[in-house]
């Protein structure tokens, strides 16, 4: 007893690697979606609940509000028929790759880029926005554009967002501050916790229309496609995800999703695809 | 897999490690003294002092310690004096951790029988020359084993520092995860490495206890 006593302490490592183990499967994650899709009648999107203009909860109703949502809508109609149920699972940059690995959400649509990295791990539908990413700063900010990003300035940005990984290329020297999701890199903006916070236009022109007193500064400096995610394996539902695309953009439907979200947002013409 | 992981991203990993144990050193200290001064407070013989004793603990124990931390990172700098995040996560830390801190030490001192206060008193020595030098030695014996817990806790807790970009361990874990796509594995090293702080802890308190309970029944 004596003996055993010595080496209890390893009991809590022990539990650890356990754990580690049995995180190896998962099944839901390799269902098809197309099938049990149908079969329910129903489909789960990974969507975000934070950005204006995307996908935005409105509190007077509860409901998610944004582009994303209106074109997770539209190509859930048209992949599954008018009556399907769709649920809508609030996202962040940082847990949505995991949520879908997991199984938790069907497909992601959630303001994500399209990159050679992520491709490894998921798979990617045709580009259905074209953003690019630029920076906000307070209005009479002496950041005039990214190039004023030298030593000794800090950029906010949201952990697991394509767009850290950018601004570390982009500004080499200026210290970047990663926090949880895009409320709280605007509210750490709005309290001076750094100079300028960077992520795709799209985006920061949502917070800039909501806050005036921050605007949207300098040229794109990247190429953001951004596209539907779902996990490998998923071909047949791809196909379809695309191909209801293809058919939004031809009969117009597209077209009044993107007015409706973006017509009035002054500045967003430039954007690179146009 | 994991080594792997932990190799390819151990700079972010030892930084993260090095900032943990850094803020939880630098808590530690200044909560131990905060803790100690309310701890006094609370037992001082006049009433106004001890409502605000009590005051600060019942508060301070009571709010979310990410809702302290929140405060000084976003509300504090609108008032004009400019926080880093590793700073609010050090203060909201301190604050929070010195609550629990106090109440254990006010319990503590208040184990110690009242007649070592009277006896002490009636021999002449001031009420702070009786706290220091009679009711204290005493109290710490009792107080080690469960401050040793508020701190492992302190330790565990500086993982708010992740929510404020205070570059700890769960912060590092975080962007680690998010770059890798290993979630799983990534966490299971940050869970590892947070053991690695906190088991010696732990053993070193166990260690304490029997040392010192022995001693006390010597005495006796």
């Amino acid at each position: 007893m004596r003996r055993l006593k010595k080496w209890l302490w390893l009991l809590p490592l022990l539990a650890l690697s356990l754990l580690l183990t049995s995180c190896g499967s998962n099944s839901l994650a390799a269902e098809s979606v197309l099938q049990r899709g149908k079969e329910t009648n129903s489909i789960t999107w990974g969507v975000k609940n934070d950005t204006r203009l995307f996908g935005l909860m409105d509190i007077s109703d509860g409901e998610i509000k944004g582009f994303d949502i209106d074109i997770a809508k539209e190509v859930s109609r048209r992949v599954f028929g008018q009556n399907v149920k769709i649920n809508f699972v609030p996202v962040t940059s940082q847990t949505r790759i995991p949520l879908l690995k997991n199984g938790n959400v069907d497909a992601i649509i959630a303001t994500m880029t399209n990159t050679p990295d992520r491709r490894k791990v998921v798979d990617f539908s045709d580009t259905y926005f074209n953003a690019g990413q630029s920076i906000l700063v307070k209005k009479g900010s002496k950041i005039k554009s990214v190039a004023d990003l030298k030593a000794g300035t800090k950029v906010i940005g949201v952990q697991g967002s394509n767009s850290v990984q950018n601004i570390k290329k982009v500004a080499p020297d200026a210290r970047v501050l990663q926090l949880s999701d895009y409320a709280q890199a605007f509210t750490a903006l709005q309290s001076g916790q750094g100079d300028a916070l960077t992520t795709d236009n799209g985006i920061l022109y949502g917070m800039s229309a909501d806050n005036p007193d921050y605007v949207v500064v300098g040229k794109t400096f990247t190429k953001e496609p951004y596209a539907i995610a779902v996990n490998k394996g998923q071909r047949d539902f791809l196909d379809q995800v695309n191909l209801a695309l293809k058919s939004m953009r031809a009969d117009g439907v597209y077209k009044q999703i993107e007015d409706k979200w973006f017509g009035n947002i002054a500045g967003f013409s430039d954007r690179s695809d146009k | 897999m994991m080594w792997q992981i932990f190799r390819d991203n151990f700079g972010l990993f030892m930084q993260g490690l090095g900032y943990t144990v850094g803020v939880s050193l630098l808590s530690l200290f200044f909560c131990l003294i905060i803790g100690t001064i309310f701890a006094l407070l609370e037992i001082n013989p006049k009433r106004w002092v001890r409502v605000i004793g009590k005051i600060y603990v019942e508060f301070f124990r009571n709010v979310p310690l990410l809702v302290i931390t929140m405060f000084f990172y976003v509300v504090v700098p609108r008032l004009g004096v400019p926080l880093s995040g590793f700073a609010a996560g050090a203060i909201g830390l301190t604050i929070y951790t010195s609550a629990f801190i106090a109440e254990t030490v006010r319990a503590g001192i208040q184990s110690v029988d009242p007649g070592q206060m009277e006896a002490a008193r009636s021999n002449g020595l001031t009420y702070v020359q009786t706290m220091r030098f009679i009711i204290l030695p005493q109290a710490i014996k009792i107080i080690v084993p469960p401050l040793g817990n508020q701190f492992i806790n302190l330790v565990k807790n500086s993982s708010v520092l992740a929510f404020v970009a205070g570059f700890d361990l769960m912060y590092q874990g975080n962007l680690i995860a998010s770059n890798t796509f290993e979630t799983t594995t990534t966490y299971a090293i940050v869970g590892v490495l947070y053991l690695i702080i906190t088991m010696p802890m732990s053993y070193a308190m166990t260690y304490l206890d029997h040392r010192w309970s022995g001693s006390v029944k010597e005495e006796e």
